[in-house]
């Protein structure tokens, strides 16, 4: 049929230009090349860390030497040479950290400019758009904004480097208490060569004023990122998270493992908000990111974690944002969209392990696949023996579009407790017809038709986007339409 | 990583094997040869087999077994019922041999061959040659593989062009520990073959004393263009049995295959059904129910592959779990790249009765066409309270309405079953299974 043709061709069209793939020249201050305990000391050192954190690194970094890369992702990709990468990529002028956004890199301002995040925009419109940024380029953070203000109500919001100096304590206190150093095998070499990521804590009862908001952009070529983020929610409080990624476009792979960390204490609520568009390699699948990510969140009493993800971007995206919801009463959710094209790969899914009683879980997770691409939702639900009454409920659909994808869905659902209800629905079909047909039938043309049903299918996940991001996601989404009229 | 010679399931196979019924004929000592091997070289899967996640066979693979395929009669003198349809065909096998004496297979109709394995082997090599282990092909699953090392004993059906199978052919496997009070292992191999247009139905019951024994059959199924075929498994062995069944079955097109498999029985049952959808427009209904107390595991798992276009397929599953018994639901459809205008659907519901019972449920979709409709749903919960109420607002009593809510909840998947008096004999045991533990 015509229609499922022009879709191919849309979707293929809007995702062929990455308006991303532009490169910043800025001067970097590079780690050798290659993976050793030296490349993690000399990363400590650069970061001036306390003996205490090397020593966390460097027992994740043995750690890491007896373990093997898992090979259970429906994911395919050559073997990766963790030796001929740099792990340590930092914009010269860190040597002479800004002290004010006047003092950043011009460059780098323009860089963000270019990606339509303005930093300096963010500080003018000061309440209007009230979001507070924390930009992460390559692996160090260059410049926090509206920090007085959030200082004000005692928020802490840095880049984790700073965090460890001015904060010690809570970050010794929390970092790998929710993904331990020997968590997995990309957490664990994130443990050893993390080099930045944002740090917040919202103090008790504090409703986090603005967003918060961290921007990530892997710059250098050759380089992984390994940021890490640390989360924490005291009681009662709550926060609003948003993460954006993007890359320039080059014709070799780079590594992104990437570890996020969310503690809600009792009462507490975060909402984390991602939208992902790194370079997904050109339409061969030469190039793009290889996302391998850790995220997990702990729930205390009446705690609520939620997950929001669209991932358009990346070669590969190999990511599980999860809930442990330990006290009772706690909630825990995920939304996701998940876009594939071309040769993208994604395995993506959420774990919700049920521990105290009463938890509550809620998984929506949209796949969209197109082109030569596959994409795998993995999830798992677990119901502990003791989590009397917790309830859960699972909605997988996936969309193909054109008959050279596929779309996967992998759940694992365990109850041990009778008085747990478990439910788990999941949908694979192609845009229907019987709807394009409808639309048509009214005036509609094809094209606002897809969008109308692609974005209805969507809905469920894009309505749980803050503002800021569902103007970008809703973009990310309509892509895979826009290009089809005229 | 192999401990599978030192249970016995091997023990003594080079020179068993060329005491066994065809040896010497080169494809049969082949495939004995080959299942060997490759089961030395597997051994019993364990939790790290990602098929395997959720069933320990570890207990298993300590248990020690006489040699195999010995001849182990009864220990006790078998109690086999009588056949479900009146004067029914029956195969009856003791302990994994088919015994002539116990079964009444009267006289063949025309253009249907009905044999125990070891006969056909000797009648009809050529058939058996091309259909044996190649719709269950070896690949890595080892227990298929241990099955064909000792392939011996089985039943063969066969169908010619045309041909219906009007009464269901009833198969029946009593076991218990044989009269040296080894515990033992059987391996019953069957080939179902049904020529174009061909019908049948099949029922399988399983039952015996108590004797530690593991029963481990494949069966082999084909059905040519626009064949037909029901297959009814009623799983009642001793609670202390271990009874792993693989089917494989390959259906051409329009040819439809309908299982409905209850399972009730068996310290450890796992019951593998693969169903490949070769032909277009296939149609492959696979139905069941497991029920499970005590310390039972009872283990599910399906896989419909869809390699046509427009082919069918639906899977309804009902579990009801008491005690500490657990049960696993692994069912996967496969969408291959050109099988467009599939539709596929599968439902797995689990009841735990108990604080202690579990439920580990894995339904997967994997989809390389984008013209299908395919979807699958789990739950997980408890009996409803409303309904419960509901019925107790009515002056039912509590243990009534219970055993009311819990036969309503089964009958949702026996109901899949079309034959009627196969249908009805379902139900009497289902609740029969509820009754016997006081609900």
């Amino acid at each position: 049929m015509a229609i499922a043709q022009a879709t191919i061709d849309s979707v293929g069209e809007a995702t062929d230009k990455y308006k991303y793939g532009f490169v910043t020249e800025i001067e970097m201050d590079r780690a050798p090349r290659g993976l050793t305990e030296e490349t993690v000391r000399f990363i400590s050192a650069k970061k001036e860390e306390p003996e205490w954190l090397l020593e966390w690194r460097l027992k994740a970094f043995r750690h890491w030497l007896t373990m093997k890369e898992p090979t259970w992702a429906r994911v395919g990709y050559p073997p990766i040479d963790y030796q001929d990468s740099y792990y340590y990529s930092a914009p010269k002028s860190d040597a002479d950290r800004p002290k004010s956004l006047d003092e950043v890199d011009p460059k780098l301002l323009e860089t963000y400019e270019k990606l339509g995040i303005s930093l300096k925009e963010q500080e003018v419109l000061a309440g209007v758009r009230n979001v507070a940024i924390d930009a992460v380029f390559d692996s160090v953070s260059v410049a926090t904004t509206f920090k007085d203000r959030l200082e004000k109500d005692g928020v802490i919001f840095c880049s984790i480097s700073e965090a460890v100096k001015k904060h010690p304590e809570l970050v010794k206190k929390y970092i790998g208490s929710v993904v331990p150093y020997s968590d997995n095998f990309f957490a664990t070499l994130n443990s050893a060569v993390f080099t930045d990521g944002s740090f917040c804590y919202i103090p008790k009862g504090v409703r986090c004023p603005m967003e918060l908001s961290t921007y990530f952009r892997i710059n250098a070529s050759e380089t992984g990122q390994f940021e890490r983020t640390l989360i924490i929610a005291d009681e009662g409080s709550y926060v609003s998270y948003l993460e954006g990624c993007t890359a320039p476009q080059r014709d070799e792979n780079q590594l992104h493992a990437a570890v996020v960390e969310l503690v809600a204490l009792d009462d507490a609520e975060i909402k984390y908000s991602t939208v992902q568009n790194w370079y997904p390699g050109d339409e061969n699948g030469v190039g793009g990111i290889y996302n391998f990510v850790t995220k997990r969140g702990v729930c205390e009493k009446r705690a609520k974690i939620s997950w929001t993800q669209v991932e358009t971007g990346s070669a590969i995206t190999w990511k599980y944002p999860s809930c442990i919801l330990k006290g009772d009463d706690s909630v825990g959710e995920f939304f996701s969209i998940a876009i594939t094209n071309n040769r993208q790969q994604a395995d993506t899914g959420t774990k919700m392990l049920h521990i105290g009683k009463n938890t509550r879980s809620r998984i929506i997770a949209k796949g969209i696949s197109a082109g030569k691409s596959q994409s795998t939702y993995r999830g798992q639900v677990r119901i502990n023996a003791m989590a009397e009454g917790a309830r859960n409920y699972t909605q997988c659909d996936s969309l193909l579009i054109g008959d050279k994808c596929g779309a996967h869905t992998v759940p694992y659902i365990e109850s041990k407790n009778r008085s747990a209800r478990v439910e788990h629905e999941a949908t694979t079909s192609k845009i229907s017809d019987d709807q394009l047909f409808y639309c048509l039938q009214r005036g509609i043309p094809q094209e606002d038709a897809l969008t109308l049903i692609v974005n209805g299918f969507c809905r469920e996940v894009l309505q749980e986007l803050p503002m800021e991001f569902a103007v970008e996601a809703q973009k990310l989404v309509g892509i895979s339409l826009e290009g089809s009229v005229g | 990583m192999t401990t599978s010679n030192d249970n016995g399931l091997l023990a003594d196979h080079t020179a068993l094997a060329a005491g066994l019924p065809g040896a010497g004929a080169g494809w049969i000592d082949a495939l004995r040869a080959d299942g060997a091997k490759r089961f030395a070289g597997l051994g019993l899967p364990t939790r790290k087999v990602e098929e395997w996640k959720y069933t320990d066979l570890s207990a298993l693979a300590r248990s020690r077994f006489a040699p195999c395929c010995g001849a182990a009669p009864a220990h006790a003198k078998p109690e086999i019922p009588a056949p479900l349809v009146k004067d029914g065909p029956q195969a009856v096998f003791v302990n994994g041999r088919f015994d002539p004496e116990l079964s009444s297979l009267g006289g063949a109709p025309e253009g249907i061959t009905a044999l125990p394995l070891a006969e056909a082997i000797a009648q009809m090599p050529k058939l058996l040659e091309s259909y044996m282990g190649r719709v269950a092909e070896l690949g890595r699953k080892s227990l298929v593989a241990l099955n064909t090392a000792w392939l011996a004993d089985g039943f063969v059906l066969h169908l010619a062009k045309d041909v219906r199978l009007t009464r269901p052919l009833e198969l029946v496997f009593w076991g218990d520990s044989g009269s040296d009070g080894e515990r033992s292992a059987w391996h019953p191999r069957h080939l179902i073959v049904l020529d174009p247009g061909a019908s049948a139905t099949l029922l399988e019951r399983h039952i015996g004393r108590t004797g530690g024994h593991f029963a481990n059959s494949v069966t082999e199924i084909a059905a040519a263009t626009g064949a037909s075929l029901r297959h009814y498994r009623l799983q009642d062995e001793p609670g202390d049995a271990v009874h792993i069944a693989t089917t494989e079955v390959a259906l051409s097109a329009g040819a439809s295959y309908e299982s409905f498999v209850l399972s009730k029985g068996a310290v450890l049952a796992r019951n593998q059904i693969a169903v490949t959808l070769q032909g277009e427009g296939a149609s492959a209904s696979v139905n069941g129910a497991y029920m499970g107390r005590g310390s039972q595991i009872t283990d599910t798992t399906t896989l419909i592959d869809h390699a046509a276009p427009g082919c069918t397929s639906s899977q309804t599953y009902k579990g009801v779990l008491d005690d500490r018994s657990r049960g696993v639901f692994q069912g996967r459809i496969v969408v291959r790249k050109d099988a467009q205008k599939s539709d596929g659907h599968q439902s797995n519901k689990a009841i735990l009765l108990s604080d202690r019972a579990e439920i580990d449920a894995k339904p997967e979709l994997e989809i390389y066409a984008d013209d299908v409709k395919c979807s699958h749903g789990a739950t997980a919960g408890e009996l409803d309270d409303n309904a419960l109420f509901y019925l107790r607002a009515r002056g039912i009593p509590e243990h009534e309405a219970r055993g009311l809510l819990i036969d309503a909840f089964i009958d949702g998947a026996i109901g899949t079953i079309t034959h009627e008096t196969v249908r009805d004999a379902f139900r009497d045991h289902a609740e029969a299974w509820r009754q016997e533990g006081g609900t």
